[in-house]
């Protein structure tokens, strides 16, 4: 069992600051259903006195993302823009007591939420978000950028794999980008600047957990309605790569005509809105 | 306010007749039993009693039963027995959703060059007989598939596999962990080569456990050091937790028809009164075939962790399969098998109950959960968005 603070138990069963702002001044939407933590950050702003006079979170994760986020909307009201853009997850994380090291990705989470949904509101490119297009991405399973790796072991000081995948999840996948996380924890200590190579075409290229959500998304709005109005259905169970697994559902369990649906109705419709490589695969039931 | 523990697949509680009867062996009854006095002697008494006792919850002879400590180093033992005495046969048959004492010494063999097999399962949990069929091949060696599974409490058909296993010629070891004491189970019918069974899970101390080693099977120690258990396992016996297995095991064999109707009666209110209460809930697992005990159900678009913590703060005590950790990509290894969506996949609580379970408990359980996930699903960006999309 974690061992949390009281701080944390208290914002955990608690949390300050749940539901939803209309139409909000400022907005962001970070983590995925996939990765098993995801947090939405509403801000009322003051523009008189660019203020933040209101903030409000939901968040489907763990106890300690729920007390990240909680304590980061009291962390934010009554700041100004200039004041909240200087708060860290270092911040989140004392003000909560501390974090266990393998929770401290939740209070990374907030930061993101915060510097994504600032920087909307200011107009600006996100800085540095972990799922932006600046830099290459390391882990492939998060979605992890060299930069975003780099950036997190510099504010935290980190200096082991273990710390990296603790604090950004980066790596805590298959395992495949280890030694290149290795590489950006040297470089960062040696002084070296990574070098942040950008794709050649100027393509928006998805990062997995964009890929994920955006396969997710299509198969939810464009795909899954047509086949429950034939009174069959279809879950999303696994992508890999460019291979989509999908589990039939209904009707669809056996029928003869499944395997031309899953080819011309479910691939090409993923081809067309998400990427041209996807291929789509049933998992038998 | 006592604590209600419906995880009784992670461990149970020491029966008191079984913690009795352990005390003498760890205050006066203390000698080894390889002394050559009196008041060492007459411990071995004890254990060739406790060895009748496995023997007989599972209708096998006392000399196939040996003693280990606990049941990861039973599964161990039964795989490394058996590749040492085949050397020639280098394949392993097992599948995707066995305990890790299992997968991760697979993982670790096949480092060491051995192939190995995991077997897929489908949405409820279970194997294809003729894929399993298909995948053994002159060069396995042993072919490992639990009995029920830990997560779900997936039953088996462990006799028609064990029949398959034989007439292709490998040997067989089941993972009988979380199966003994709650299903029957007839070594004398069933052709098993290798059973590995662990007493903390009913009602012994941790620290024990045992293996069935069927009579002419080949056999290779695991733990090498003295003459004890036959030369089969070396190390001085863990005397009072032997006694401790041995009893627990007559009490589990006498409790057998309890656990599957009237355990059985609690678990099934609780499941069937979740899952109508809480929509959006789904069972994970095979609808009939699956332990009395155990039921493993996913509720959507929330996370396992806050939903243990906030019934902890019940003293109610219950398992995820979603562990949030940092490297947690994958919920669980076995709801990731059974393909059950992610979106239900990181909320999926697992109750476990067991002989000592009463029905207020389950009651209490009813009333305490469903405001508990509608508090957490208020919480969640993706339940509204979801919840009318579906509805």
């Amino acid at each position: 069992m974690w061992d949390y603070t009281k701080k944390v138990y208290d914002h955990f069963l608690h949390p300050r600051n749940v539901g939803e702002i209309e139409n909000p001044d400022a907005y962001a939407e970070v983590g995925n259903m996939a990765c098993g933590d995801a947090l939405t950050l509403m801000l009322r702003i003051d523009k008189a006195t660019q203020t933040i006079t209101e903030a409000k979170f939901k968040t489907f994760g763990c106890a300690s993302a729920i007390a990240s986020s909680s304590v980061l909307t009291e962390l934010l009201v009554g700041k100004t823009i200039e004041e909240a853009r200087k708060i860290t997850n270092q911040d989140i994380a004392e003000r909560l007591g501390g974090l266990p090291k393998e929770k401290m990705h939740c209070s990374v989470m907030g930061q993101e939420a915060l510097e994504k949904a600032l920087a909307e509101y200011l107009g600006e490119e996100p800085p540095e978000e972990h799922t932006d297009h600046e830099g290459v991405i390391v882990c492939k399973c998060f979605g992890v950028t060299d930069a975003h790796i780099a950036k997190v072991v510099r504010e935290n000081n980190l200096h082991t794999l273990g710390d990296v995948i603790n604090y950004c999840k980066a790596g805590g996948g298959c395992g495949q980008c280890h030694p290149d996380i290795e590489d950006i924890i040297r470089q960062v200590h040696g002084g070296s600047v990574v070098e942040q190579a950008k794709p050649a075409d100027g393509k928006k290229i998805l990062t997995n957990i964009e890929k994920i959500t955006l396969i997710q998304k299509t198969i939810e709005q464009e795909i899954r309605p047509q086949m429950e109005a034939d009174g069959g259905g279809i879950d999303l169970i696994d992508v890999v790569g460019n291979k989509v697994l999908v589990g039939l559902r209904g009707t669809c369990v056996g029928c003869r005509t499944a395997q031309f649906t899953l080819k011309h109705a479910v691939e090409a419709k993923l081809r067309e809105l998400v990427d041209e490589d996807i291929f789509v695969e049933e998992v038998k039931q | 306010m006592s604590v209600i523990y419906l995880d009784n697949n992670a461990t149970t509680k020491v029966d008191p007749k079984v913690l009795e009867a352990i005390l003498p062996f760890l205050q006066e009854d203390y000698g080894n039993p390889s002394g050559m006095y009196t008041f060492a002697g007459k411990i071995m008494h004890y254990i060739d009693t406790a060895r009748q006792q496995v023997a007989s919850l599972l209708n096998a002879d006392p000399d196939e039963i040996l003693f280990t400590s606990c049941g990861t180093e039973s599964d161990n033992t039964a795989l490394m027995a058996a590749l040492e005495s085949y050397p020639e046969k280098r394949h392993i048959v097992t599948t995707r959703v066995e305990h890790s004492a299992i997968l991760n010494m697979c993982k670790h063999l096949a480092r060491k060059g051995y192939s190995i097999t995991y077997l897929p399962v489908d949405r409820e949990g279970m194997i294809d007989l003729d894929e399993l069929n298909a995948s053994i091949t002159p060069s396995t060696a042993i072919v490992s598939i639990m009995y029920a599974n830990n997560e779900t409490g997936v039953v088996y058909p462990i006799d028609e596999i064990a029949r398959i296993v034989k007439a292709k010629g490998a040997l067989f070891h089941t993972d009988a962990v979380q199966a003994v004491g709650k299903l029957p189970i007839d070594l004398r019918k069933t052709p098993i080569d290798l059973l590995s069974m662990s007493g903390h899970k009913i009602h012994a101390p941790k620290g024990i456990g045992a293996l069935y080693v069927r009579k002419g099977t080949r056999f290779q120690p695991y733990v090498i050091g003295g003459h004890q258990e036959e030369g089969r396992r070396g190390g001085t016996e863990n005397v009072a937790s032997i006694v401790g297995l041995g009893l627990a095991c007559e009490i589990a064999g006498s409790h057998m028809e309890y656990e599957n109707t009237e355990v059985k009666r609690l678990r099934d209110k609780l499941e069937k009164t979740l899952l109508e209460k809480i929509p959006s809930s789904l069972l994970n697992g095979h609808k009939d075939s699956r332990l009395p005990n155990t039921t493993n159900i996913s509720f959507e678009f929330i996370e396992g962790e806050a939903i243990l913590l906030l019934l902890d703060e019940h003293k109610v005590c219950a398992s995820s399969g979603s562990a949030c950790t940092s490297g947690a990509i994958e919920p669980s290894h076995v709801l990731r098998a059974m393909g059950v969506p992610f979106t239900a996949a990181h909320g999926s609580i697992r109750f476990s109950l067991s002989r000592y379970t009463t029905e207020d408990e389950i009651d209490r359980v009813i009333e305490l959960l469903p405001p508990i996930i509608e508090r957490l699903r208020q919480m969640s960006p993706f339940w509204h968005k979801q919840a009318s999309q579906t509805s």
